[in-house]
C-alpha cells in the first residue's frame, strides 16, 4: 500500500484515504463549443499513458476530501511529489537533484 | 516407541506422547513433531501422490518448500484444509490427516499408469493433446484436466473459523530468525529502536535448530539460542512472532504477514481467531530467509526416500528422528558430509557419499574415514530402485566427460545437496534486481527499491560465524538508516562447519536421458527433459519454458524447482544462465487461505448495510428487503400467503386505486448553496436554472463530458442561493465527487459550497388519487391547494408536526409528494401516516412496486434503462436539455459525429403479442429469429415487469434506430430456443395525458 502526501494537510497518509482522479493538468476549454470534433476528441479521450513519470490528480477522499496533483513513476510506483491542484508541473530535474 | 525416533535427541517432547491419523491409522509422535517429523519416527516415508503420474511420492524437506508431502488436513467438523504441508502442520491430539492424489490407497493407486504413459504427458501436453478434435473439448478434455488438476479436494463446508487482521508499525522488521536474523535482532533490540521478529516455524531458530554442534560465545548453539530469545523476549521494544509467514512484501515497507494461531492446538480457546493477518508498515526491513537446498536431477529422485540431506539434518537434530538405518549421500556441496558425520554418529550405517566434485576438502575426507564411510567422489547417479521406498542407488564413475561402468548400492534413503539457493522470494516482490554471482552460482541481491537489508544465507554466505556478523551488521546498518546510533556486536564461533559446493545441471548417464524420469519439479511433475523439449520446440526464454513445461507453477512457486530448470535451460540454449533470465516470484510466498485475507469481511460484515430510519418498521412489518447499492431496502411487504409477485400487484393497485407509501430515504440529497448555486448547477446540469423560482422544483439531468447520462433527480430550489438536490441511490457519492471535482479544479472562483445530506433525511413518498387528502391535514404552513402548490412545487412546512421539506412530485404518475423530514423522525412521522391514512387503505409498498409503477409510466432508473452509452436524445428526454444555455458539462459532445449519427439504440416501449408473457431483463433483440446463429443482436430488454394497472406486461428496451421502428414487431430469442414477438411503442404505458397527476 502506498503512502501519500496530501499538500493540504501536510501529512503522509495510507493509500485508503485516497481515490485516483486521472492524469493532471488536463484543463476543461473555457469555450467547448469553439472546438473542432477532433480536437474535442482529444481533450476527452486522449491521455499521455507514459512509462515513467506521470502528473496525475489524487483525491483526499477520506480525508480533506480535496483534489491535488502528483508526479509518479509508473513503473516503480515513487511518488516524487505531490502539489496543489492548479499549480504548475514542477520541474523534475530540480527535484533529482534535491534527493 | 517410535522405532526411528532416537531416545533422547531432538527438541520434541518425548515425555508427551501425541495419537493422531493418517489415512485412518493411528500413529503416535511426541509433542513438537510435524506430520512429516513423525510419519517418518514411525518408519513411514510415503506420503503422497505425483500429480500427473501418481509415482509414489515421500517426504523430500523439513520445511515449508516441501513439494510432495502435501495433506489434508481434519481440525473438526468443517475444518479440513487440503493441500497442507506435512513438514508444517504440527502434530495434536485427535489431528486427522489424509494422503491426497490417489485412488483406491496410497500404497495401490490406479492413477499410476499414468507413469506408464510417460511419453504422452510430456512438456506441451495440454496444448498439443487437446487440441483436437474441437467438439472432445468440453465433455472430455476439460472434464479430465479440472479433475487432473489441482493435488487436494476443495473443502466443502463453510469455513467456521474466524480470521482477525492487526496493524503493527515498527522501526525494524526481521524476517527469518536463524542466526543472522537474531543477531540482526539483537543489535537492533539493544538500541532500543521497536523490532518485530517473525519465523514461519513453530520454534525460533532457523539452522541453529539444526545445528547444534556450534558454539557461540562459549555456549552451544541451543543455549546460545535460548539465553538470546529469553533476551529479546525480556525487552519492552520487542515482538516475537513464531508460526508467522511474510507472505509478501509490498510498497514503502509493508509487509504482510500471516500468523498461524490455532492449527497446532487439540483445545481451541472459544473464539480464537485461526490466524491473523498483519499488515506491517516497517521503517526497515531485514531479509535473513536463509538459503533452500537444491534436489540433484537423475532418473529416479522422486521415489520415497530420496530427500534433502540438510532435512534429514532437521529430522535428525530437531525431531530425534533417523530418516533411514542405511543412508547414501549424493552431494555437490560439504554440508552434505556434514549430515552423512551426524547420522553415523547417531548410529545410522551410511552407505556411501557420493560426491559429483573430484575436488574433496581433506578434512572432510580424514572425518568420513575415521568414521569408515565410503566415499565415491567424481562420481553420478544414475537411477534408483525400490516401488514405495528406495532400495538402491545405481552410481558411475565421470572420467573426462564419460560415464563409466554402474554399482549399484543398496540404501533406504538417499540424502542429496545440489548446492544451495538464496531465499530472496520476498525482496524479488520488490521488484529489486537479482544479479548473477558466477563465483556463487547464484542470484544474489543487487539494486534495492526498497529500505530492506539481506542478511546471511541469503546473500551467499555460509558457515554460523559468517551469518552472525552478516546479521549484526545488517542490524547495524538499519539502524544507521534510521538515524540511530549502532553498535554491533561480535560473535565468538567454534566448530563451525563451512563449507563450498557446485551446482549442476542433470547428472550425466549412461543410459538413454530421453527415457530418464529425472525430476526437477517435483509438485508438477516437470522433468529434465521436459525442459529440454520445450527449448527444442522453439521456447527460448525462461518465461516461456516455464509457461510450457510449468516448471516451477506449482504451490512452492518452484522453491527447489526454478534454479535446477534455469540451469537446463540454459545448458539446452547454449547460453549463460543470465542471458535466460529468471522468473519473477510473487506473493504470497506461501500458500495462505482465503480466510486470512478476508479477515473480517465476511457474512454480514463483508460489507456495510445502510439501512434507513424506517427499515426497523420495515423489518417489523415481515419487509422482504433487496440490497440496492449499500444500502438494505424494503423489496415488498408480503401478506400471510402471498408470493412477490402477489403482494406487488397488491401494492401497485392500492396505489394507483388509493394510496400508496414509500420509504424513499435512500435517494441522494446533495445541498448547493451560495451565491453562484446557480451558475454552478447551470454548468452542471443540462437543464436551465436560472429561471427556476424559489418554491419550485424540476427534473434534473447530468451528464458526463462524454454526453452519456450520468445521473438524474428532481432538484428543489429553496432559496436563491440554495438548492437541494436529489440522486440515484447508487450515484450520490459519485455525483458529489463528480461536483466536488468541478468545482475545486475546473471553477474554483465559484462561491459555492456542497453538502452531502442523503443520511440527515428520511424521506417518505406518499403516492395515489388520496394523497392530498391525507396529508393536507397534516400539513401547518402551506396551502395545499393545487393552485398554491401545483405539481413540482416545494415549500418548507411542518408535516405531522415535524419541520418538513416537502416536494410535490411524483414517481408513479399519480397525484404525489415526497416528505423530508430530520432523519431522526423518519420512523414517528411514517407511523403517523399509516396511522392517518387508515381511511384510505394505506398501503406500504417496496422498490418492486415502485419499479413497476414508474415503468408504467416510462420513467427510466439510470443504470437499469442507461448503461453509460446513452445520451438524453437515446433516453427520449432531449427536452431535458437547456439548448440555450451556452455550456454545461457533456454539452459539446451532444454534437459529436458518432452521437449524432444514425442507427443509435433508443430506448422504446415493447409490448409483447401475447399479453402474459413478461420478457426477461437483459435478453437480446433481434429482427428475425429464423436466421442463422449467430443472430444480428439489435439491442436488449432494459426493464419487463407485469403490470397490474394494464392487465398485461410491459417492458422498455434500447434498440437500435428504436424510434423508426414504431409499430414494427421485434423478437427475443429464448433459452429453450423460441421467441417472443413485441411490437414497438412509447414508453408511456399509463396515463398517456398525465391527467391523474392533476387529480383534485
Amino acid at each position: 500500500m502506498l503512502l501519500i502526501h496530501c499538500p493540504y494537510c501536510d501529512d503522509t497518509l495510507p493509500e485508503l484515504e485516497f481515490a485516483y482522479a486521472g492524469e493532471a493538468h488536463i484543463a476543461r476549454p473555457a469555450d467547448p463549443s469553439k472546438l473542432s470534433d477532433e480536437e474535442w476528441r482529444d481533450f476527452l479521450f486522449i491521455r499521455s499513458n507514459p512509462r515513467g513519470l506521470h502528473a496525475e490528480r489524487w483525491r483526499h477522499i477520506n480525508g480533506c476530501g480535496r483534489f491535488f496533483n502528483a508526479l509518479r513513476d509508473t513503473v516503480s510506483d515513487r511518488f516524487l511529489t505531490t502539489y496543489p491542484a492548479g499549480h504548475p508541473r514542477p520541474d523534475v530535474t530540480k527535484l533529482e537533484a534535491a534527493e | 516407541m517410535n522405532p526411528f525416533r532416537i531416545k533422547g535427541r531432538g527438541r520434541v517432547n518425548q515425555d508427551r506422547p501425541v495419537r493422531f491419523t493418517f489415512d485412518g491409522k493411528t500413529f503416535v509422535g511426541f509433542e513438537g513433531d510435524t506430520v512429516a517429523s513423525a510419519l517418518l519416527a514411525n518408519g513411514e516415508h510415503l506420503m503422497g501422490r505425483g500429480f500427473k503420474y501418481h509415482r509414489p511420492r515421500g517426504v523430500v524437506t523439513a520445511g515449508s518448500e516441501e513439494p510432495n508431502a502435501l495433506i489434508g488436513t481434519t481440525r473438526g467438523p468443517g475444518r479440513f484444509e487440503p493441500n497442507t504441508r506435512a513438514t508444517m502442520q504440527e502434530i495434536y491430539d485427535e489431528l486427522s490427516t489424509e494422503s491426497q492424489n490417489k485412488w483406491p490407497t496410497l500404497k495401490f493407486d490406479v492413477g499410476a499408469i499414468n507413469d506408464r504413459l510417460y511419453m504422452l504427458f510430456s512438456a506441451g501436453f495440454y496444448y498439443k493433446t487437446f487440441m483436437w478434435p474441437k467438439s472432445f473439448w468440453d465433455k472430455v478434455y476439460e472434464p479430465f484436466i479440472r479433475r487432473a488438476a489441482g493435488l487436494g479436494r476443495a473443502p466443502t463446508e463453510l469455513d467456521p473459523d474466524h480470521y482477525a487482521s492487526r496493524y503493527l508499525h515498527c522501526d525494524v522488521l526481521i524476517v527469518g530468525s536463524g542466526p543472522s536474523g537474531l543477531a540482526a535482532a539483537l543489535t537492533a533490540a539493544r538500541s532500543g529502536a521497536s523490532v518485530v521478529v517473525v519465523d514461519e516455524q513453530s520454534e525460533m531458530g532457523g539452522a541453529l535448530l539444526s545445528e547444534p554442534s556450534v558454539d557461540i560465545d562459549g555456549d552451544n548453539a541451543w543455549g546460545w539460542l535460548a539465553t538470546t530469545l529469553d533476551e529479546l523476549a525480556s525487552l519492552p521494544n520487542v515482538r516475537l512472532m513464531s508460526r508467522t509467514t511474510a507472505i509478501g512484501y509490498y510498497h514503502q515497507n509493508m509487509v504482510g504477514l500471516c500468523q498461524k494461531l490455532t492449527d497446532h492446538l487439540s483445545d481451541v480457546p472459544v473464539d480464537a481467531p485461526r490466524e491473523r493477518l498483519w499488515r506491517v508498515r516497517a521503517g526497515q526491513v531485514i531479509l535473513a530467509q536463509g538459503a533452500i537446498e537444491r534436489p540433484m536431477v537423475f532418473d529416479g529422485n522422486d521415489r520415497p526416500g530420496v530427500m534433502m540431506a540438510g532435512a534429514a539434518q532437521t529430522f535428525l537434530h530437531r525431531f530425534g528422528v533417523k530418516v533411514g538405518d542405511r543412508p547414501l549421500i549424493l552431494t555437490s556441496h560439504d554440508s552434505a558430509w556434514h549430515t552423512a558425520f551426524d547420522l553415523a554418529d547417531a548410529g545410522c550405517k551410511v552407505a556411501a557419499i557420493v560426491d559429483t566434485r573430484t575436488d574433496i576438502p581433506p578434512a572432510l575426507m580424514h572425518a568420513a574415514m575415521a568414521r569408515n564411510i565410503e566415499t565415491l567422489t567424481g562420481h553420478t547417479a544414475t537411477a534408483t530402485s525400490g516401488r514405495l521406498r528406495v532400495k538402491s542407488i545405481r552410481v558411475n564413475p565421470v572420467r573426462g566427460g564419460a560415464v563409466g561402468a554402474a554399482r549399484t548400492i543398496p540404501c533406504d534413503a538417499v540424502l542429496m545437496c545440489g548446492g544451495w539457493t538464496p531465499s530472496l522470494h520476498l525482496f524479488s516482490h520488490t521488484k529489486g534486481s537479482l544479479d548473477w554471482d558466477a563465483k556463487a552460482k547464484a542470484y544474489l541481491p543487487g539494486h534495492k527499491t526498497e529500505a530492506v537489508h539481506i542478511a546471511g544465507a541469503g546473500r551467499g554466505l555460509w558457515g554460523i560465524a559468517a551469518v552472525l556478523e552478516d546479521g549484526a551488521k545488517a542490524g547495524a546498518d538499519a539502524l544507521r538508516d534510521l538515524g540511530r546510533k549502532a553498535g554491533a556486536a561480535t560473535y565468538a564461533v567454534t566448530g563451525d562447519r563451512t563449507g563450498a559446493g557446485i551446482t549442476q545441471k542433470e547428472l550425466p548417464t549412461d543410459r538413454s536421458p530421453g527415457s530418464a524420469k529425472a525430476f526437477v519439479d517435483f509438485q508438477n511433475d516437470v522433468t529434465a527433459k521436459d525442459i529440454r523439449l520445450a527449448v527444442r520446440e522453439g521456447m527460448r526464454s525462461i518465461e516461456h519454458v516455464k509457461r510450457y513445461t510449468t516448471n516451477g507453477m506449482a504451490t512452492d512457486q518452484g522453491k527447489l524447482s526454478n534454479m535446477n530448470g534455469l540451469t537446463i535451460a540454459s545448458d539446452a540454449l547454449g547460453k549463460d544462465i543470465p542471458q535466460v533470465g529468471l522468473t519473477t516470484f510473487r506473493p504470497p510466498y506461501t500458500p495462505t487461505t482465503f480466510g486470512a485475507l478476508a479477515g473480517y469481511h465476511k457474512g454480514s460484515h463483508f460489507e456495510v448495510t445502510r439501512k434507513t430510519p424506517i427499515d426497523s418498521w420495515a423489518t417489523e412489518h415481515d419487509a422482504a428487503f433487496e440490497p440496492v447499492a449499500l444500502w438494505r431496502r424494503a423489496w415488498y411487504f408480503p401478506k400471510a400467503g402471498e408470493d412477490m409477485h402477489a403482494a406487488v400487484n397488491r401494492e401497485c393497485k392500492a396505489t394507483r386505486q388509493s394510496l400508496g407509501m414509500f420509504d424513499a430515504s435512500t435517494l441522494g440529497k446533495i445541498e448547493v448553496s451560495g451565491p453562484d448555486a446557480v451558475e454552478f448547477m447551470n454548468r452542471m446540469y443540462t437543464n436551465p436554472w436560472t429561471k427556476l423560482g424559489v418554491g419550485r422544483c424540476r427534473y434534473g439531468l447530468l451528464l458526463g463530458e462524454d454526453g452519456f447520462i450520468r445521473d438524474d433527480g428532481v432538484i428543489g430550489r429553496m432559496r436563491d442561493d440554495l438548492f437541494h438536490v436529489t440522486t440515484t441511490t447508487g450515484g450520490a457519492a459519485r455525483v458529489l465527487n463528480m461536483m466536488e471535482d468541478y468545482l475545486q479544479t475546473e471553477w474554483p472562483d465559484l462561491q459555492v459550497w456542497l453538502t452531502s445530506t442523503t443520511e440527515e433525511w428520511a424521506t417518505i413518498a406518499i403516492n395515489g388519487p388520496n394523497a392530498r387528502k391525507l396529508l393536507a391535514p397534516l400539513v401547518e404552513g402551506q396551502d395545499m391547494s393545487d393552485e398554491a402548490f401545483p405539481h413540482m412545487s416545494v415549500a418548507e412546512c411542518k408535516v405531522a408536526g415535524f419541520s418538513s421539506r416537502l416536494f410535490r412530485i411524483s414517481f408513479t404518475g399519480e397525484l404525489g409528494y415526497e416528505v423530508n423530514v430530520p432523519a431522526r423522525h423518519g420512523r414517528a412521522l411514517w407511523e403517523k401516516l399509516m396511522e392517518a391514512g387508515k381511511p384510505y387503505d394505506i398501503c406500504p409498498y417496496g422498490t418492486e412496486t415502485m419499479h413497476v409503477l414508474r415503468a408504467e409510466k416510462g420513467y427510466i432508473i439510470i443504470g437499469q434503462d442507461t448503461d453509460g452509452t446513452v445520451t438524453p436524445e437515446d433516453a427520449g428526454i432531449g427536452w431535458a436539455i437547456g439548448k440555450a444555455k451556452p455550456d454545461f458539462v457533456g454539452k459539446r459532445s451532444l454534437s459529436r459525429p458518432d452521437i449524432v449519427a444514425k442507427g443509435r439504440k433508443q430506448l422504446i416501449g415493447l409490448l409483447t403479442d401475447n399479453p402474459k408473457d413478461v420478457l426477461i431483463e437483459g435478453a437480446q433483440i433481434v429482427l428475425d429469429p429464423k436466421q442463422p446463429k449467430p443472430m444480428k443482436m439489435i439491442g436488449h430488454v432494459t426493464s419487463s415487469y407485469w403490470s397490474e394497472a394494464l392487465g398485461r406486461s410491459i417492458a422498455m428496451a434500447v434498440v437500435e434506430g428504436g424510434f423508426d421502428r414504431m409499430g414494427d414487431t421485434l423478437h427475443i430469442p429464448t433459452a429453450d430456443g423460441g421467441s417472443q414477438a413485441a411490437k414497438v411503442t412509447g414508453c408511456v404505458f399509463y396515463d398517456p395525458a398525465g391527467d391523474r397527476l392533476k387529480v383534485e
